[in-house]
């Protein structure tokens, strides 16, 4: 690890005033930051740690709306009796996040604003087509994420809670890779009146929608409407673990599931 | 009397509490005065010539002490590190031994072979200091697969050894294996890949070397399985320092598998630069450095026949190897697949005549060398999937089939045809005792109930037997050892009775400060925590050969237990002169020396205390002191056997091999503590699991790079990975060893393997399938059933 100062402020204006320095870095949980650091992969004269901010924890309902703030932490959203009744499917998604070590330090807002193609998260915002608040201003999850690790995010802006819509029904279901434990293929979907979001991550270099399975699915929301979707394989990921039609292949049996997940909780 | 706690008790380990306190004491926690920290520049080219390099920029940073390269070593005349086994071709020749220097200097020979070593004042600016070392490389074609590096064209690592050939080795009677070949009903062939993988024990490799100038002594603080080795290797053969002036200290190490038991370069560099510098120089291993640094394991292609009669009864089994030396010989390197492999080939099963070539090769790969089992769970994999194969193209039950070619319980002791002599054994009752506990007879029903739910079930057995104990000295030498692998045992009895014993092996995870223990408070008498242990230091131990090869009881233990014998014999003839008899009336029992037939004796520590403040011994006769050493050289090697079965259920949506149940029966002779020897083999079954389930260290043959080179890409096994094992011992005693013992170390890594394919193959078997390579990964298990003829037509 390179030398760097280190600011730790308490609120969302000091952090961005910090933030608008030459070469600083934000710091959430550190579950991809601190490694990189430490793997001298990344470099930045100071980092700025956002975890004193009291405005961006917490987990609140607001009428139909569901806000989380950017910096809760993994083990509090899927401890959350509030998202339990609210959107389970997020609680449970957050359970599986990492390990034990992981949950009481990664946090919902540095894994999106990271967006790494396998993170759990950005499949929950785009599939619950959440909004996205940042210290400037309120993103659609449609127009975030753009890339593999890009978002819409400018540097400095930094996302200060999300708001999802609670649902009818939705679901999750990942394939975990057995080395990382990331996932080779997860799909969150979600019911709302006649629209089915489904949302594929870990398979491509970024979460997008399937309409294939999305279309399926709004015809009949049950697991055997998808008995004969197949999807394209093309911009799938290939690599040691699982090669792009596995991926594919995993994306259609994983929302499978995840729509299984969905009825199982029955309504919200 | 009280608190003896010996043979077959299974008490706490002494080693624990500092170990779950933190109070352990491992080489990356040592501190010396003034200490500076080296960072290695490696290699980040499979293959290339070294042009030039420049250190100049690293060594303007604050705090860099000093930047050597392999040049700098080459011209202080530092030798190139030793190879302990040489084997030689079936031509006669000797292998070929390329030079390995400790820093290459003309020549890199894979991703991660060390270039220079930056030395600072923290590891931070070394850290800096080392992206400033200016290599200038000329790429060079590399080869990364072991047949690869054997075709004509392929990149050539050395020009003193054509076609990357070290050594082309065989073993075995080829005319009459080809005699017997002929005359058979069914010849059964198969083609295995045993991949290669990383040891990655818990704690990383680290090493501190100190040179204290004003008395010419030299230190190495180094995570090792044998110190003394270390110590004779690098002190004779590398750096030239006498043996007298070198400690070699391998204290707390946490986990070897193998991994540890070679005398590695960071070893000799660390103490060379504290050489040069006047002081002490750490390096601590980095994990993703430990991937492109530590010895790897395994990494075999093989192509095995198996002949056999109209009734299923093995004739004959011929065998061609090609084994992986990655880009130098490490420092058994070219035992394993050679020695420690083909005598293994025979298995529990009369096999008349058996032939095996290997061919051992270089590639642009880190070097391979022993890893836990090392050439025995290759060997192993090859016959038990040999057997399974032809059982089923032959249409016999895979139990009937071992059970028809077994080594019957009355034929011990049994000579195979390749070299070694089992002395004792019954693998027969190891596997019907299997059988019996893994409920073989309910499998259909489990079958069925996994069918109707939509997946595969399948059972696997595998039986096997290994060499251990390492070694026969004797023999070792005729198979090529540069050195006898006896152990020694030191007793040494305080004026309390109270004892410290100093022992040559080394504990990293084994519990031998309980076993060891419970071996001397049985033998002596003597309460289980008036006895420690003491290994690893040069400076307080006489020389010892060190843990490996499921050694250290089997010789270490014989050494201890004969060194307890002359502890009991100088014990008795104190009495005897203490009490005025003749030293055949005095008995030793119980702790307590008496005189046969009488009531007068003396406690063990009573004797303990005239040893050491006599007033009147006859000293031509009887010395003073209570403290007795012993070496111990086994005759034979040990042979640990046993069954494993193991089912599996496969879903086909995703292709993931769940393990549902594991039963091991192993013979391992003796067992001192049946907890420990139950961890041991469970542990050893995890790690022959996570081959064949997991664990694959994958070379990239476009960049050369180890693409598994983390975490994030090397799958290790994990408690959600496995079942509850049954594991129940069922021993027949060893007939050559004191005690009876066997050892236990490597029997899981073994017989796991095999067991773990077999099943999963069993469960394919419906959909036309007759192998699967490791690792059976999800992915490639889908791969087999989405491309299976037999499911397209169903559908």
């Amino acid at each position: 690890m390179k030398a760097f100062s280190f600011e730790k402020p308490d609120s969302v204006e000091a952090a961005v005033a910090a933030l608008g320095a030459e070469d600083t870095l934000p710091l959430a949980g550190g579950m991809t930051l601190i490694p990189t650091l430490k793997q001298r992969l990344a470099d930045c004269s100071a980092v700025v740690d956002l975890s004193g901010i009291a405005e961006m924890s917490g987990i609140t309902l607001e009428g139909n709306t569901l806000v989380i703030g950017a910096m809760t932490r993994h083990a509090e959203v899927a401890g959350s009796d509030v998202v339990k009744k609210a959107i389970p499917a997020l609680a449970k998604l957050a359970a599986r996040i990492g390990d034990q070590q992981v949950r009481h330090r990664g946090t919902i807002g540095g894994s999106v604003a990271n967006n790494d193609p396998a993170a759990d998260y950005p499949s929950a915002v785009l599939a619950l087509g959440a909004e996205i608040v940042t210290s400037t201003r309120t993103l659609t999850a449609d127009e975030f994420f753009l890339g593999m690790f890009e978002t819409a995010l400018e540097p400095g802006e930094i996302i200060v809670s999300f708001r999802f819509p609670v649902p009818e029904k939705a679901g999750y279901a990942k394939f975990a890779s057995p080395a990382s434990r990331y996932a080779l293929a997860g799909v969150f979907v979600a019911k709302t009146g006649d629209a089915v979001r489904a949302v594929v991550t870990g398979a491509g270099p970024c979460v997008f929608r399937a309409a294939d399975i999305e279309d399926a699915l709004m015809k009949d929301f049950a697991p055997h409407a998808l008995d004969r979707i197949s999807i394209d394989s093309t911009d799938f990921m290939s690599d040691i673990h699982a090669d792009k039609q596995y991926r594919a292949h995993l994306a259609v049996v994983m929302a499978k599931r995840a729509v299984a997940a969905a009825l199982a909780e029955g309504g919200s | 009397m009280s608190n003896v706690i010996g043979v077959g008790a299974s008490p706490k380990r002494k080693e624990d509490l500092r170990f779950v306190t933190g109070r352990g004491n491992y080489v990356a926690d040592i501190k010396r005065p003034h200490m500076k920290f080296g960072i290695f520049v490696r290699s980040p080219h499979a293959h290339a010539l070294i042009k030039s390099v420049d250190v100049s920029a690293a060594l303007e940073l604050p705090g860099v002490v000093a930047v050597y390269t392999g040049a700098d070593m080459k011209a202080d005349n530092v030798g190139g590190l030793p190879v302990g086994w040489g084997i030689s071709g079936k031509d006669g020749n000797p292998m070929k031994e390329p030079p390995h220097p400790p820093i290459a200097h003309d020549k890199v020979r894979y991703v991660g072979d060390a270039v220079a070593f930056v030395v600072a004042e923290s590891v931070e600016q070394a850290e800096a200091a080392a992206e400033l070392v200016e290599v200038d490389y000329e790429v060079l074609p590399h080869v990364v697969g072991v047949v690869e590096a054997l075709q004509p064209g392929a990149p050539q690592l050395y020009d003193e050894v054509p076609n990357n050939l070290c050594c082309d080795w065989d073993l075995g009677d080829k005319p009459a294996v080809d005699a017997a070949f002929e005359a058979a009903t069914h010849v059964t062939s198969i083609e295995l890949v045993n991949q290669r993988l990383v040891g990655n024990p818990m704690e990383p490799r680290a090493a501190i070397g100190e040179y204290d100038a004003a008395n010419g002594q030299y230190t190495l603080w180094t995570t090792s399985q044998f110190p003394h080795v270390v110590r004779l290797l690098m002190g004779e053969m590398v750096l030239g320092i006498p043996q007298h002036k070198l400690r070699v200290v391998a204290p707390d190490v946490g986990g070897g598998f193998g991994v540890k038991q070679f005398h590695y370069a960071e070893e000799a560099v660390v103490t060379w630069a504290a050489s040069k510098l006047g002081g002490a120089v750490k390096w601590v291993c980095q994990r993703s450095e430990g991937f492109i640094s530590d010895a790897h394991g395994r990494d075999h292609v093989t192509q095995a026949e198996l002949a056999l009669d109209a009734d299923g009864k093995f004739l004959a089994m011929r065998v061609q190897t090609y084994a992986n030396m990655g880009g130098y010989l490490s420092t058994f390197g070219p035992n394993i697949p050679t020695n420690l492999y083909a005598p293994l080939l025979s298995g529990v099963y009369v096999i008349p005549s058996i032939y095996c070539g290997v061919k051992v090769v270089f590639t642009n790969t880190v070097p391979v060398d022993a890893y836990r089992g090392a050439g025995r769970p290759e060997a192993t994999f090859v016959v038990e999937r040999l057997v399974d194969t032809a059982a089923l193209e032959m249409g016999i039950d895979k139990f009937e089939i071992r059970k028809r070619n077994m080594i019957p319980a009355s034929a011990y002791p049994y000579q195979t045809p390749v070299i070694v002599e089992y002395d004792s054994g019954d693998p027969m009752a190891c596997l019907e005792r299997s059988m019996d506990l893994a409920d073989v007879a309910g499998f259909e029903a489990r079958r069925s109930a996994s069918e109707a739910k939509g997946f595969y079930r399948g059972l696997g057995v595998s039986t096997y037997v290994e060499a251990c104990g390492l070694a026969p000295s004797r023999l070792a030498g005729q198979l090529g050892a540069r050195g006898g692998l006896y152990e020694s045992a030191n007793v040494r009895v305080h004026p309390s009775g109270a004892i410290t014993v100093l022992i040559g092996t080394h504990n990293h995870g084994q519990g031998h400060e309980t076993t060891f223990a419970q071996i001397v408070s049985e033998r002596l008498g003597v309460p289980f925590e008036n006895i420690d242990i003491v290994f690893g230091d040069t400076d307080k131990v006489q020389f010892g050969m060190g843990t490996y090869g499921s050694r250290s009881l089997v010789v270490g233990g014989s050494a201890l237990n004969k060194a307890s014998d002359k502890i009991i014999l100088k014990g008795r003839k104190i009495a005897a002169h203490q009490f005025e008899a003749a030293l055949e009336d005095i008995v030793f029992e119980n702790g307590e020396f008496s005189v046969s037939g009488t009531d007068r004796k003396k406690t063990f520590s009573e004797i303990a205390g005239a040893a050491y403040v006599p007033f009147d011994f006859p000293l031509e006769e009887l010395e003073p002191g209570l403290e007795e050493q012993a070496y111990y050289d086994p005759v034979n090697f040990t042979y640990p056997g046993g069954a494993h079965i193991c089912e599996v259920e496969i879903d086909p949506d995703t292709g993931v091999v769940r393990l549902d149940r594991y039963t091991a029966v192993d013979d391992v002779g003796t067992v001192i503590n049946p907890m420990i020897v139950e961890g041991q083999l469970q542990g050893g079954i995890v790690q022959g699991v996570g081959q064949a389930l997991f664990e694959h260290g994958v070379y990239d043959e476009q960049s050369g790079q180890l693409m598994s080179g983390s975490f994030m890409d090397y799958c290790m096994p994990r408690a959600d990975n496995l079942p509850n094992m049954v594991i129940q011992p069922h021993s027949t005693t060893c007939a050559h060893t004191p005690m009876g013992v066997k050892g236990c170390g490597e029997c899981g890594t073994i017989g796991s393997p095999a067991a773990v394919i077999n099943a999963v193959v069993d469960a394919l078997k419906p959909l036309g399938v007759s192998h699967v390579d490791m690792p059976a990964s999800p992915n490639r298990i889908w791969n087999i059933i989405n491309h299976s003829s037999v499911r397209a037509a169903a559908e």
